[in-house]
């Protein structure tokens, strides 16, 4: 029997279970840091470590299952060099560059091309290292998303086959963190970095970073790391919009909660350009009204082209363009030509149609709806409910085989789709998806966003400073692991003709005293009410709608929160000293947002940002990328063109560009 | 425990336990604890016995440390009350769902590709 005997409710205030000491400094040197070992730093601590490279990893978690894609993915993006892939890189550029869900004109170009061109090269190197990536027991012979002949599957679009279904997807990280341990990489687990050093402490445009400065989560002690170069892959802001434990714990965040933004503000801190960081959207299924991810009913991305039925059984049809398709259709929606080009990246082909809610107001479809697997061919059942429930983040466990410990059967059941009221199953940007109710101003960044400005090396504005992954606008485990790669190819290269610039001790004592005041501290205010309070600042100040004088009140707000409340952050262990140091990262970030969010003076539909003061869209000279860093203290907004990628000093052709930085042969 | 004793305790945590343990199969290696990837859980100061789930607050219902136990049954992940999915069977209209009393014969059957995990993990 199940107790809730170790709840604890039943051991009130026992002494902390690891040695705790705020005043130690352990110091490591290396030719590569990487700041986050998810997806992107496991695979650039491997291309790094396989060239000869001395690397070391920091991570808040542990690197088996750290990071947004730690419990699994089931599909693969963007292998345009597939061999059965009908579109070629360039034509997934406009495929990018027309889609506003994936950043559109705002696509950091560099980084989707850097994607479609290595990542098949990549997936064929996982399998190499032990991730299973095909039907590789015939499991489905002769179904129509299987190639025969490579035992390769495909996912959503049968014709143009660049998605691939990792029938072991779910092993990614585990194999990941193997290989890592393999190459001897160093790891720094549950401990978090929060500060980059820089040359003689000198921050701001044009300083050199030489490491950065960490503590445990566990112990709190310091660590001061010194590196030729540095990689940023620490993710996305995540929460400053959001705060929300009470209902379903970190549920409420879609990437690994971890992902708090310590590498936006570390990079600005230490001088670096970054952009998009006006841009985010209010997303279906947020907070803590989200449901079980991948886990209800659904007809979007990893439930592509199950049936939805109404309460009566009644079949409602996936349509596109507003014409229905028949169940031949469905998997083969080619783009370009017909499609919408949702096939390209996740399973957005075909939809529900437009007009649903109204046809559930008039009683012609009746909730509560269900999702009819039972009615699926039996391939296409079981691939759906067994490869991608199953192998697909955050599904392995707490989906596909919680469930059916309670009995769920694929072809006897149907999993029910939530009752929400009917216009909140259109969420204007993710279609209907079915996760959760749509509160406005509940925001979160956009998928392809919070980015640092950088080159064709994906070296940032700072010499010594890359990123990848999220930290460069990728939302994908492919795009992940080939930035990665990409961005520790270039970082070795340029490490092997630095020396070591020692660090300077006067910023390191300057970062401890910030970073451990709050152990210094037991009353006052703990983390989770500051985030919550912050949180509702963003969502007053930088919801849907923004004015100048509506942004300036949000920073009004923040520079009285900074002299009041952040002054009495309290930490009573060290978990709460990482969790208060989130805090002063939230501050940072959301102030950053509301900046760039005023010099940005239009509305943008592709930013789903709307501006009540300024009539114009960015059209024209309002067309270009807003860049923020900190210099003397102060945030400094700049402009730089869309397409920067492609002008001088670039080649005006991607596959120019990527042939000269790609630093294969390095 | 004695019932007729009232406690001055905080309320309970929301979510409550976010993982269960049962005593009588968990050894309290620790594994779970260093799969977390927030420290939800913590050994227990008494050798052997189940960790403690500190933090369920901060729980991310991913199940990584269920699946990195080695003594099946040991643990098990307690989803909230309102993640408590539900289903209805095609040809009878009857109701399940997560976490009900009685439940129907598990379904066993692996997803698909499942494979012993590197590290054991
Ligand atoms: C449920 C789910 C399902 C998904 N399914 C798919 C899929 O099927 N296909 C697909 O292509 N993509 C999928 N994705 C997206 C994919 O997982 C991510 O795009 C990818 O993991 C991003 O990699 P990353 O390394 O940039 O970030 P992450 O993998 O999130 O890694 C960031 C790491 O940084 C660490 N970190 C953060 N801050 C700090 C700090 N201050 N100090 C130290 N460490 C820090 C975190 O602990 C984390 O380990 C999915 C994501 C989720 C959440
Ligand atoms: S891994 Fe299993 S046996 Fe070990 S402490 Fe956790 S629940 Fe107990
Ligand atoms: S489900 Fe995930 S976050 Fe929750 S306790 Fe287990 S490993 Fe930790």
């Amino acid at each position: 029997m199940y107790t809730n005997k170790t709840d604890i409710q039943n051991y009130p205030g026992i002494k902390w279970p690891y040695p705790v000491d705020y005043e130690k400094i352990n110091r490591i040197s290396c030719d590569v840091l990487i700041l986050g070992g998810g997806l992107a730093g496991c695979a650039a601590a491997i291309a790094a470590a396989r060239r000869g490279a001395k690397v070391a990893v920091v991570d808040k978690g542990p690197l088996v299952r750290s990071g947004s894609g730690g419990t699994g993915i089931d599909h693969w993006h963007d292998a345009c060099l597939n061999p059965k892939s009908k579109i070629s890189p360039e034509q997934l550029m406009e495929f990018y560059f027309q889609n506003p869900y994936w950043g559109g004109k705002y696509t950091m170009g560099h980084m989707r091309y850097i994607q479609a061109m290595e990542s098949y090269k990549a997936l064929l190197e996982l399998e190499k290292i032990g991730l299973p990536i095909r039907d590789f027991d015939d499991e489905f012979e002769g179904s129509a998303f299987r190639d025969d002949t490579t035992g390769l599957m495909y996912a959503y679009d049968y014709e143009n086959c660049t998605v691939i279904r990792l029938k072991g997807g779910a092993l990614l990280k585990p194999t990941l963190s193997a290989e890592v341990e393999r190459l001897g990489v160093q790891a720094y687990e549950y401990i978090m970095a929060s500060h980059l050093l820089t040359e003689d402490g000198k921050t701001g445009p044009g300083s050199r970073v030489i490491g950065a400065i960490a503590f445990s989560g566990r112990t709190g002690e310091c660590y001061v790391f010194n590196a030729k170069s540095t990689i940023i892959c620490s993710g996305m802001p995540q929460g400053e919009w959001i705060f929300s434990t009470e209902f379903n714990g970190a549920s409420s965040k879609f990437w690994d909660p971890n992902n708090t933004g310590e590498g936006q503000a570390m990079m600005a801190e230490a001088g670096a350009e970054l952009t998009l960081m006006e841009s985010n959207y209010t997303i279906c299924a947020n907070g803590g009204m989200r449901w079980p991810m991948y886990g209800t009913g659904d007809s979007n991305n990893t439930w592509y082209g199950c049936p939805i039925v109404d309460a009566n059984g009644k079949r409602i049809p996936y349509t596109q363009n507003g014409k229905v398709m028949d169940w031949s259709e469905i998997y083969k929606n080619t783009w370009p030509g017909t499609g919408d080009g949702g096939s390209v990246t996740s399973g957005s082909l075909g939809e529900l149609p437009g007009d649903l809610p109204e046809k559930i107001m008039s009683g012609e479809y009746k909730l509560p709806f269900y999702a009819d697997l039972p009615s699926m061919p039996p391939d296409e059942r079981r691939v759906l409910w067994g490869l991608m429930i199953g192998n697909e983040g955050k599904t392995n466990y707490p989906v596909y085989k919680l469930y059916g410990k309670y009995g769920f059967d694929p072809d006897k059941d149907m999993l029910q789709v939530p009752v929400m009221a009917p216009k909140s199953n259109f969420n204007k940007r993710a279609k209907p998806y079915w996760n959760g109710e749509v509160y406005e101003p509940w925001r979160e960044c956009q998928k392809c966003s919070n980015c640092a400005v950088y080159d064709w090396t994906m070296k940032t504005t700072l010499d010594g400073l890359y990123v990848a992954g999220l930290t460069a606008g990728n939302n994908f485990a492919s795009g992940a692991i080939t930035t990665g790669a990409y961005a520790a190819r270039n970082a070795w290269k340029a490490a092997k003709q630095t020396e070591l610039i020692p660090v300077n001790e006067d910023q390191v004592q300057k970062y401890r005293e910030q970073i451990y005041a709050p152990t210094k501290r037991d009353y006052g205010i703990g983390w989770k009410e500051f985030k919550a309070g912050c949180a509702r600042v963003m969502q007053g100040n930088c919801g849907e709608y923004k004015s100048d004088e509506v942004l300036q009140n949000g920073l009004d707000w923040f520079k009285s929160i900074r002299e009041g409340e952040m002054q009495q952050l309290y930490a009573r262990n060290p978990h709460e000293l990482m969790r208060t140091n989130e805090c002063y990262t939230q501050i940072m970030v959301s102030e950053m947002t509301l900046t760039a969010s005023m010099a940005r003076k239009c509305s943008s539909p592709t930013m789903n940002f709307k501006r009540l003061d300024y009539p114009g869209t960015d059209e024209g000279e309002n067309e270009k990328y807003i860049t923020i860093t900190v210099k003397d203290g102060k945030y400094t907004t700049g402009e730089i063109p869309v397409k920067y990628y492609l002008q001088a000093p670039y080649a005006q052709s991607f596959k120019e560009n990527y042939d000269k930085y790609c630093a294969l042969e390095d | 425990m004695d019932y007729s004793e009232a406690l001055l305790v905080p309320n309970p945590m929301t979510p409550n336990t976010a993982i269960v343990f049962n005593e009588d199969k968990c050894v309290g290696c620790n594994r779970c604890v260093n799969v977390c990837r927030a420290d939800v859980l913590h050994p227990n100061p008494v050798k052997g016995k189940p960790p403690i789930v500190l933090y369920p607050d901060e729980c991310w219902f991913d199940g990584c440390c269920v699946l990195a136990c080695r003594i099946p049954g040991a643990s098990e992940l307690n989803s909230p009350l309102q993640q408590k999915v539900a289903w209805k069977r095609k040809e009878t209209g009857e109701f399940f769902r997560v976490g009900m009393k009685d439940p129907p014969p598990p379904n066993n059957r692996p997803p698909v590709g499942e494979k012993p995990l590197p590290h054991g993990f």
